[in-house]
């Protein structure tokens, strides 16, 4: 329905998007699909999308797939790709639990640990991409096996952290003034974010702004666009992919705490599929394959509509685990395509 | 003495440019640091089994048994890698869909009864058909969408292991005959493993489709350069394609093998990270990861040997799980030595020392 | 108008803004510079001309800094400059917009103005648009600074990609074939902008095959082949069929005298054509053309490099998407829509560029001969290895290939044997009807001599060949017909006593200026 909706605007507005840059296109189609498609499930399904809490509730579970998508989108506008994303996610919660537990760490230091190993991840696979010409999928799907296995190095078992400060920074709850909502038994009750959620907003702005209006963000759209005029323009393009490909191991760091707050256990199976999720919101968001195309307010947008078509497929009955899978694995099909067709058409 | 070096470094040199040298020095590093370590990892005992037929047991033979699997995904992948200039990462995925699609043909709709609603080979073949029109959607994700054949695959990636229990409704179900656990196990009277027969009868079919069609010469022509091959009237698409299908019947085997062996089938671990071992088969077996001229030969030979690893890291305790790390190791070792600026480097330095010789 | 010119070039002709001297350069087999002289004065558009193989892309490359030369001086207002790098060459005040655009469409126009020119992390974008528009609007580039690139023609984008370079203070600009994808309008523009700059004192160096535009916009005149200088010319003193004539080589005194050697060919009364073509037309942009070969005959298509002659055989073939028009082979119609369809009626076509499109680089040279026979047998009868090796072997002694053995890759045979190889691929095959488009491009001269004897020969046992190639002597001497190309249109055939090079190059050259006039 939402579809039907956005292409039928999309037609009459024809003239006007042709001036407007892809960019920009693909960013309103994306949150105007987020917007119809939530208003049509408060509609239809009602119940649960009424209230304030399942929306920021889609944000709580989602935070360190925002952290880790904006981390996608980068690499992607680049040219390259990442699937090492949900593996050093899984790594970064194990080796974190078992920090903060079984050799009683505090909280700062875990962070820090968070962010070396994302970090080192990045440089090792940038280096590799970047100066040794090695496609980036073959680099970070090495990348993703090897921080899977490394996590069962660590520790098998999956376990839950007791250390104190760290629960109770994960439990702790930001109030949303003004969006609470009354219960069935008339008590009215805030809503509320976790800590995650604001990291995951703040990373969403500082890329925004990064990639917009910072000379080096700009040589990130420039080399996806085109790497050999970006090389005729002066960019140096090695040093830019490298680049993205750390941003994007230190975002995978960032998520992968954000994803360890909301979660608070450390677990090999942690974010599994991750990548996919990340891909596919960046896709959606208007983020294309090809590079040179994307905006990190559209992967913002690209995760919630993307959890959201999971949560309506869920509230419509078809709960079975496997829906889910099968899902995101339409629509993610379905974005490339449209995605090839209109980079075909383009070509023309 | 001069001139003996230069000789033997021109043999050396011959040797390395010798697309066995990959996979025969990793052969022999294995085998040696075994024998070192410890020669008992190389004894062969009979043993009887479950079923009660006197079989060959020992690493060897598990490796000959979990090895043809390998090897029978790593011949549609040599031919994937070939005409795509990519690698299809769902085969994983794609195993768990064939495998489950054979078991609810074989049990019908009652999961629990455990008895043949048809033979097996038509299960198999009806298998073999889906598991081909998977491969068909990612050969035609890649052939007409222009989609990178990995990410393409990444779609059924996600989605192989939902399907593979949507089939089945998520339930188990368990198959009691005893002729359908021979696939995976053992047949009667014979001591060796069947999937190792399977494997061969894979290698002979595709030594003679080899032999007898036109396969190697398109499929290498496409991947080399696309324009010529349709100036030379092939269809670069077609075969594309047709490789994915390829690959798709390997997968269905592969699968039968699986379910076989178990009788039963666990969406979630069932040929799990399969894909990674598969495509180290391929850069093992000295395969361009980017295309073009392939030899079939080595890709299998690596696949025993990415499984002679597999062993030999489990003999060290290494838990299944912490696998993936290892072989992530060899996987960069292997891309990082073939890629062309290293390659360039070290062509370099070799010269640059053989001056040095000279001064 | 006229007079402007004149005034610009008295004024300041003997200021010279870029020198450059005895440059020289060497790639493994060829030698692409033998020692070129090159001067460019200030507030000139200078034309830059040369068939292929000439040098002048190279003679390009050697100043924007792609290629380091081996020899000779390169000085820029005097001072004598080392370039190594686009840097360095930018750096020198040597900027270079080529046919391909080298901006970034996805960034925004101002974006691809100013990125990577400065170092540092932080940009004032309000600045910088204010800067591009003030710089787009003095050059009356119709772009605004926030619009994205790709949102602009690419007439536009080619401004754009000027208005960097005249905002880099460049003071030698190279335009390199700009103006092959834009339409008359476009152009026209394009010229406004070349002749502000001059007026402004930049050097402009013009690449381009079009010679009603060399003659529109250009002072002068620099005339390239087979990696030499040929001259320097002021543009009045040299007319089109002069200028043609020293590009393809050959005086005009000495041609009419030796046309006694030319082929001739007679048609048999009744015969239909082996193929016959009506208003062919593909999507690389050939305006429909009717075409016809006869049984034995030998025909070319002839005209600068981009007139369409490649295109036309592409379409012929079904190489290109075809568009419009009819075929008949031997009368019947017949349906050609990809390469498989040509092959199976009997179409041979040995394409232009070699290495894109021609060897399969990593097989060896008896898979590439077998290829395009083996795909009309068909996927599942290949030839036995027995069938391939006879192949093999009798072609490399039929047309003296020079490679170790059958094995060898065809990528690490010589060029001219790597032709030779291709030409035996679609023997093979027993065609119909053979073409050729450049066969002897950037072979040995021994090879280019063979190749037209094998040509004849095949003729006279029946076979029908279109021959292509950049020397006018050869098509001349293997050619009984001539098509001739100029923009992408077939404007005349040439057969019999036509057949010579004055009249071959008077038809390619047109006109004198049919545009000046409207």
């Amino acid at each position: 329905m939402s579809k039907n909706n956005s292409s039928a605007s999309s037609g009459g507005l024809r003239g006007k998007l042709n001036n407007m840059t892809d960019t920009n296109m693909l960013l309103m189609i994306t949150i105007i699909a987020f917007f119809l498609m939530y208003i049509g499930a408060m509609i239809f399904l009602g119940g649960g999308f009424l209230r304030t809490q399942t929306f920021f509730n889609i944000l709580n579970a989602n935070a360190a797939l925002i952290v880790l998508s904006c981390g996608l989108s980068l690499v992607m506008i680049t040219g390259s790709i990442d699937i090492s994303v949900g593996g050093v996610t899984a790594l970064i919660t194990m080796c974190c639990a078992v920090y903060l537990d079984n050799m009683g760490g505090n909280v700062a230091v875990s962070v820090l640990i968070a962010l070396a190993i994302g970090l080192a991840f990045g440089a090792f696979q940038g280096a590799l991409v970047a100066f040794l010409d090695i496609q980036p999928f073959i680099v970070t799907l090495a990348g993703m096996f090897f921080a899977k296995g490394m996590t069962t190095i660590v520790n098998s078992n999956p376990f839950n952290v007791s250390n104190e400060s760290f629960t109770a920074l994960k439990n702790t709850r930001i109030v949303v003034p003004g969006m609470g909502f009354v219960n069935p038994k008339g008590i009215y009750v805030d809503a509320y974010v976790e800590i995650g959620v604001i990291v995951a907003l703040l990373v969403v702005v500082v890329m925004f702004c990064m990639l917009r209006w910072t000379k080096l963000g700009r040589a990130f759209y420039a080399v996806g666009g085109n790497v050999q005029s970006a090389l005729m323009l002066g960019i140096n393009v090695k040093k830019t992919r490298f680049l993205a490909h750390l941003f994007c191991g230190l975002l995978s760091g960032i998520g992968g705490y954000v994803y360890f707050l909301h979660s608070g256990n450390g677990a090999v199976t942690n974010a599994a599929g991750a990548e996919m999720n990340a891909i596919a919101s960046s896709i959606i968001g208007g983020t294309m394959l090809t590079g040179g195309v994307g905006n990190i307010i559209g992967t913002f947008f690209g995760v919630l509509s993307f959890s959201t078509i999971q949560n309506i497929v869920t509230s419509a009955g078809l709960d079975e685990a496997w829906w889910t899978g099968i899902t995101k694995a339409v629509i993610l099909c379905l974005f490339l395509v449209i995605q090839s067709i209109v980079m075909s058409r383009k070509k023309k | 003495m001069q001139n003996h070096k230069s000789g033997f470094s021109a043999f050396l040199g011959k040797l390395v440019r010798q697309q066995y040298f990959i996979p025969l020095t990793a052969l022999v590093l294995l085998a040696l640091f075994n024998l070192i370590a410890d020669p008992a990892f190389f004894k062969i005992s009979i043993t009887t089994n479950s079923a009660g037929n006197a079989v060959l047991s020992g690493t060897p033979i598990t490796i000959l048994d979990y090895g043809s699997e390998l090897a029978i995904l790593a011949i549609g992948m040599t031919l994937v890698t070939s005409a795509s200039k990519g690698q299809d990462i769902s085969v994983g995925a794609a195993v768990a869909i064939a495998g489950s699609f054979i078991l609810r043909m074989l049990c019908g709709g009652d999961s629990s009864s455990g008895t043949l609603h048809m033979p097996i080979i038509c299960a198999f073949l009806l298998g073999c058909v889906v598991a081909m029109l998977f491969g068909a959607f990612n050969g035609v994700l890649v052939a007409f969408f222009k989609i990178q054949p990995m990410i393409a695959t990444l779609i059924l990636y996600t989605a192989g292991r939902s399907i593979a229990a949507w089939f089945n409704n998520n339930e188990l179900p368990i198959i009691k005959d005893a002729t359908f656990s021979y696939i995976g196990g053992f047949i009667p009277g014979i001591p060796i493993p069947t999937p190792f027969f399977i494997a061969v009868l894979c290698m002979v079919i595709i030594t003679l489709v080899l032999r007898f069609t036109n396969l190697r010469l398109y499929t290498e022509a496409v991947g080399i350069n696309e324009n010529s091959a349709r100036l030379n009237g092939l269809n670069p698409s077609a075969i594309k394609i047709l490789s994915f299908v390829i690959l798709g019947l390997c997968v269905a085997v592969v699968g039968l093998i699986k379910v076989s062996r178990v009788s039963s089938i666990n969406y979630s671990v069932i040929a799990k990270d399969i894909e990674m071992d598969a495509i180290l088969a391929v850069a093992l077996g000295g395969n361009s990861l980017s295309g073009g001229k392939f030899n079939m030969a080595t890709s299998v030979m690596g696949a025993y040997i990415i499984q002679f690893l597999t062993q030999t890291l489990y003999k060290y305790k290494v838990p299944s799980e912490a696998l993936p790390a290892y072989k992530a190791v060899v996987v960069i070792l292997l891309v990082v030595m073939s890629a062309p600026t290293v390659r360039e480097y070290f062509s370099n330095l070799m010269k640059k020392i053989k001056v040095k010789e000279a001064a | 108008m006229i007079l402007e010119k004149q005034e610009v070039d008295l004024g300041v002709s003997e200021d010279i803004v870029l020198k450059m001297r005895n440059i020289h350069k060497r790639f493994p087999g060829v030698y692409a510079l033998q020692g070129v002289d090159f001067t460019l004065r200030r507030g000139e558009i200078h034309a830059l001309m040369g068939e292929n193989g000439a040098g002048k892309s190279t003679l390009i490359k050697v100043l924007t800094g792609v290629y380091t030369k081996d020899e000779g001086e390169i000085s820029i207002e005097g001072k004598t400059v080392a370039i190594h790098s686009p840097q360095q060459a930018q750096n020198a005040g040597i900027s270079t917009v080529y046919q391909e655009i080298t901006l970034c469409p996805n960034l925004s126009v101002a974006e691809n103005m100013y990125i990577g020119r400065t170092a540092g992390i932080r940009q004032n974008w309000k600045k910088v648009n204010a800067d591009a528009d003030k710089i787009l609007q003095s050059l009356d580039i119709p772009a605004k600074a926030t619009q994205q690139l790709s949102s602009c023609s690419i007439a536009v984008q080619q401004m754009v990609a000027i208005a960097r370079a005249v905002d880099m203070d460049c003071k030698v600009l190279i335009l390199d074939e700009p103006t092959s994808s834009l339409d008359e309008q476009e152009v026209a523009k394009l010229f406004k902008l070349m002749r502000d700059l001059k007026a402004r004192g930049v050097g402009i160096i013009f690449v381009t095959h079009f010679l009603d535009q060399v003659y529109e916009v250009c002072d002068r005149i620099t005339v390239m082949r087979d990696g030499q200088l040929v001259g320097e010319y002021v543009i009045e003193d040299l007319p089109r069929v002069q200028l043609v004539s020293k590009m393809l080589g050959k005086e005009l005194n000495d041609m009419d005298d030796i046309s006694g050697e030319y082929q001739t060919y007679e048609r048999k009364e009744g015969e239909a054509p082996v193929f016959e073509a009506q208003g062919l037309a593909s999507d690389s942009g050939i305006k429909p053309f009717d075409f016809h070969i006869n049984k034995g005959e030998v025909n070319g298509f002839t005209g600068l490099l981009g007139s369409g002659r490649s295109e036309c055989v592409r379409a012929i073939f079904g190489a290109d998407r075809v568009t419009h028009g009819s075929v008949k082979m031997n009368g019947k119609p017949v349906k050609i829509t990809k390469p498989i369809d040509a092959m199976r009626n009997g179409i041979a076509y040995l394409p232009e560029d070699r290495k894109v499109d021609g060897i399969v680089g990593d097989l060896s040279v008896r898979d590439n001969l077998i290829l395009a026979a083996q795909v009309l047998k068909g996927f599942m009868k290949p030839f036995s290895k027995a069938e391939a090796n006879k192949f093999a072997d009798e072609y490399i002694k039929l047309l003296s290939i020079k490679t170790a053995s059958a094995d060898t890759p065809i990528k690490s045979l010589s060029g001219g044997n790597q032709q030779k190889v291709i030409v035996a691929r679609w023997l093979l095959t027993h065609p119909e009807y053979l073409i050729l488009d450049e066969p002897t491009r950037g072979i040995d001269v021994g090879t280019k001599t063979d190749i037209q004897k094998l040509v004849l020969k095949l003729a006279s046992e029946g076979m029908s060949v279109t021959f292509i190639s950049s020397e006018l002597d050869e098509m001349l001497r293997t050619c009984s017909r001539l098509v001739v190309m100029r923009d992408l249109n077939v404007v005349g055939e040439l057969t019999g006593a036509d057949m010579n090079q004055s009249k071959v190059m008077s038809t390619i050259a047109g006109g004198e200026k049919k545009n000046a006039e409207s």
